[in-house]
């Protein structure tokens, strides 16, 4: 059985950026295959000059991607993603406005050749506050900041720097371990939002960079309680945004780890994959060190056989 | 000119104010040329006296305001529901007390299938009335074990499979974890899905796929005799998806000679933008016809009580389930509405909740202010628990109220012990406080999720009890009068076509409902028994036992 396709969902209320986001990362895929689901095909769901054609159904875009709208039955259309060929290396949905991103997620969970990769939550740095005392969203709107992996704050650019450090804050207050990126016209690096840096990793890490993100393999020797490795770095405490990396368990069985913000997930994988974790964090201190903290997981040789 | 026929009646029930009852009733063609007694009829000159419905009532056809055309297509299924139904061929299927009952309808059903590898399909199942014992799929699987087999529940919003259509669908296995998928003692799911989301990867091997909202031609055609075997000469789809191919199937179908129905389908906004619908929607309202009335809209704002998915206000769910779920943001309904309102396009809305009609109140308003539009009755449909306060503020926004009087009797118990309480549930569909505070207003039975009836949903508005027999609402019954009015001209005045069918006067439609009995004088305690003849619609005659 084939691998099965890596699902982004993405999230936020309306006016957050989701459809400008989703644009850029067609613009910037390097190749990857991607399907867009949108709840409709609005206005313009993909910019012009990236459409190759387009029927009632489905948009193609260069590059070898497509978008598709799901209307009232995201179910039917994901098998019908499912069925796509050649397959798309990575599904992004963008759902509606009032969607509860983590009902989508379950959903997901019941179809065959799916795998969540993360629920990525788009906010209005000017507006995010206000929608969430909104009288009639904002039990909504706080759902969809819960539900959130990854939050990606756009229009920094709207706020003066004392109303983005409090709205920044306030994100973090209602969603503890979560990842906040800031970007503006909703550029966020590819990498933070798609499966797509594995395979990319050099004796430097993945090649983006920004002045606030970088990239980094870690090295692994040894063997390791592969939950609790995954659960550690998935811990915002130790400043990653995403991880994806092969690791031996304590019992000799080579794994996958793949961490993205807060959600992680350990799999099987096989043994011929060499040991190693590619990493984008957050440059500082804390990703300096995390190199030590993962070497001092390891554990100790004489448990081993 | 075509010839004019005299139709004479025991009794003529108009529904027009300035004469309220007649014997005869002239017809031109498709039209009403004259209402009253024979005499004062002849002055129009040479006519045919048809004396076909001499011992007869006649009122207006019957207007059902909220209704699916899926109902025509359900029929194909077997009838799995708790209380007798009548298919469209005239048959009343006794209604199955018991989940060993329901096996011996499958079984038998499954008995006359050649494929092997068909499915099954029952629908209307409501296991609340029998004690709310869950079926299983071990129970269908005694029905078979190699042919997939679903049953939907009345409510459309779950449904029952067995073993081998979970294996089709991929869900036979351990380790799901969905809070629409309940699991056994053996860690596999138990057959019952709940929600569109769990319910699609499954359905599509039982028979229930998304197009099946779409009615095909045999539906839409079977939908029609249920209309005329209920008094109905028009009926909404509330709501279709509209794509080209079904736009093109029921203009077809409802042009045929012999089609007696006028269907009135509203595009569902779902799924597009407010402008490319309302833009679809003005095209779709050029290619209208007099028996396809295209051109409405229907919005969705929440979803539903039983479901715990409609949005209330506080207190909430009376059994501490958290708030539902807002289909569409009040962003887009604005625009929407801003967008119909110039274009001239109507708009209803399903709220279920209490939260939701007042979001809808508050999103009209203001575009109102933008957009001054008398007369534009935007509607809200099933609106069940509206309060007074928000019914004098649908009164002064101009809107209509089509309230589901139907629903307090089949699940009005469950709201009362279960999902709003005693005193919320005592004010659902409160058709007195709609009345008495002008909002023109409309009932219905959201067919095929109750079944089509007029008669029975006027019954429930006038007598507001429950399955298990309790009167709920006594203040909020309205008069046997009032009830007729409503699922006649009532019903035509949110559909903004209360000018041409609704009541039998002088210019209108030559719609009529054939009854054996009076409804005025059966008595509001029997409204649901009176017997339909079959009805008249656009002066062709169709009886129900001719069908």
């Amino acid at each position: 059985m084939s691998e099965p396709i890596p699902v982004t969902v993405i999230g936020g209320y309306l006016g957050s950026g989701k459809t400008t986001m989703v644009n850029h990362l067609l613009r910037n895929a390097n190749g990857l295959r991607l399907a867009i689901l949108v709840n409709e095909f609005g206005e313009l769901p993909i910019d012009e000059d990236l459409i190759e054609a387009q029927d009632d159904d489905i948009i193609s875009i260069a590059g070898g991607c497509v978008c598709c709208s799901f209307g009232s039955d995201l179910t039917d259309a994901l098998m019908d993603m499912a069925a796509l060929d050649p397959r798309p290396d990575h599904l992004l949905i963008e759902s509606s406005g009032v969607a509860i991103p983590s009902a989508i997620v379950g959903s997901l969970s019941l179809l065959n050749g799916f795998r969540t990769d993360g629920i990525v939550i788009l906010a209005d740095a000017e507006t995010i506050q206000a929608s969430a005392s909104h009288k009639y969203m904002s039990d909504t709107v706080l759902r969809q900041i819960s539900d959130a992996n990854i939050i990606v704050l756009n229009k920094v650019d709207l706020v003066n720097d004392k109303i983005l450090d409090g709205t920044f804050d306030w994100l973090a207050e209602l969603n503890r371990d979560v990842r906040i990126v800031k970007t503006q016209y909703g550029k966020v690096m590819p990498d933070v939002v798609l499966d797509s840096f594995l395979g990319k990793e050099t004796a430097e890490g993945p090649s983006h960079h920004t002045a606030d993100i970088a990239g980094m393999t870690l090295k692994i020797d040894g063997r390791f309680d592969v939950e609790k490795l995954a659960c550690t770095l998935a811990d915002s405490e130790n400043g990653l945004i995403r991880a994806k990396g092969f690791v031996t368990s304590i019992c000799g069985q080579k794994m996958l780890i793949q961490v993205v913000g807060n959600r992680w997930d350990t799999s099987t994988a096989s043994d011929n994959m060499k040991d190693g974790i590619v990493c984008l964090g957050f440059k500082g201190e804390v990703l300096k060190g995390l190199q030590a903290l993962v070497n001092s997981m390891a554990v100790e040789t004489a448990f081993q056989e | 000119m075509s010839e004019t026929i005299i139709y004479s009646a025991q009794k003529i029930i108009t529904m027009n104010p300035s004469r309220p009852n007649a014997t005869h009733v002239a017809v031109q063609g498709d039209r009403i040329l004259a209402v009253g007694d024979l005499a004062e009829l002849e002055t129009w000159g040479p006519y045919k006296l048809v004396e076909t419905f001499a011992d007869k009532i006649l009122m207006p056809g019957l207007v059902e305001g909220h209704a699916h055309t899926m109902e025509g297509t359900l029929w194909r299924y077997v009838y799995c529901g708790f209380f007798d139904r009548a298919d469209p061929d005239g048959k009343t299927w006794d209604g199955v007390k018991t989940i060993e009952a329901i096996q011996d309808r499958l079984i038998e059903a499954e008995a006359k299938l050649t494929d092997p590898d068909a499915p099954l399909s029952g629908w209307s199942l409501d296991p609340i009335y029998m004690d709310n014992k869950r079926v299983t799929r071990a129970d269908l699987d005694k029905v078979s074990t190699t042919r997939p087999i679903g049953i939907l529940h009345a409510s459309g919003h779950i449904l029952n499979v067995n073993t081998k259509a979970l294996e089709l669908g991929g869900l036979l296995k351990s380790g799901i974890n969905h809070e629409g998928i309940p699991l056994g003692a053996d860690g596999l799911p138990t057959g019952e899905l709940f929600g569109p989301d769990t319910m699609t990867p499954v359905g599509v091997h039982v028979g229930f796929n998304r197009s099946m909202t779409d009615s095909d031609e045999q539906g839409l055609r079977a939908f029609a005799k249920l209309c005329v075997r209920t008094g109905v000469t028009t009926i909404t789809d509330l709501a279709a998806r509209l794509e080209a191919d079904g736009v093109e199937s029921m203009l077809k179908v409802t042009s045929e000679d012999s089609y007696p129905a006028r269907v009135v389908p509203l595009q569902i906004f779902m799924g597009a933008t407010a402008k490319e619908t309302v833009d679809k929607v003005v095209g779709l309202k050029a290619r209208a016809t007099d028996r396809l009335r295209l051109g409405r809209i229907k919005a969705v704002a929440d979803g539903s009580i039983q479901g715990f998915s409609a949005r209330m206000r506080w207190p909430g769910y009376h059994n501490g389930a958290p708030n539902g779920l807002w289909y569409t943001a009040p962003e887009q309904l604005a625009e929407l509405y801003r967008l119909a309102l110039a274009a001239d396009v109507q708009v209803h809305t399903h709220t279920n909740g209490d939260e939701a009609t007042e979001m809808v109140l508050d999103t009209l308003g203001p575009v109102l202010k933008e957009v001054p539009s008398p007369d534009h009755r935007f509607t809200l449909q099933h609106c069940q628990l509206a309060d007074a306060a928000q019914f004098r503020r649908m009164d002064k926004l101009g809107m209509c109220v089509n309230l589901f009087a139907n629903h307090h009797f089949y699940w009005g118990d469950e709201h009362y012990r279960l999902t709003v309480g005693p005193e919320r549930a005592t004010r659902m569909n409160a058709c007195r406080t709609a009345l008495d505070t002008g909002v023109p207003m409309a009932i219905h039975s959201d067919a095929p999720v109750t079944p089509l009836g007029p008669f029975f949903t006027a019954w429930s508005a006038v007598n507001r009890l429950t399955a298990s027999g309790r009167t709920q609402g006594e203040h909020e019954k309205i008069e046997v009068a009032e009830a007729l009015r409503a699922i006649t001209i009532g019903a035509a005045y949110t559909l903004h076509m209360d000018d041409t069918i609704g009541s039998i006067e002088v210019g209108k439609k030559a719609d009529f409902a054939v009854l054996e009995d009076d409804p005025t004088e059966i008595g509001g305690d029997n409204l649901k028994d009176v017997r339909v003849w079959g009805t008249v619609q656009g002066g062709r005659i169709f009886a129900a036992a001719d069908l």
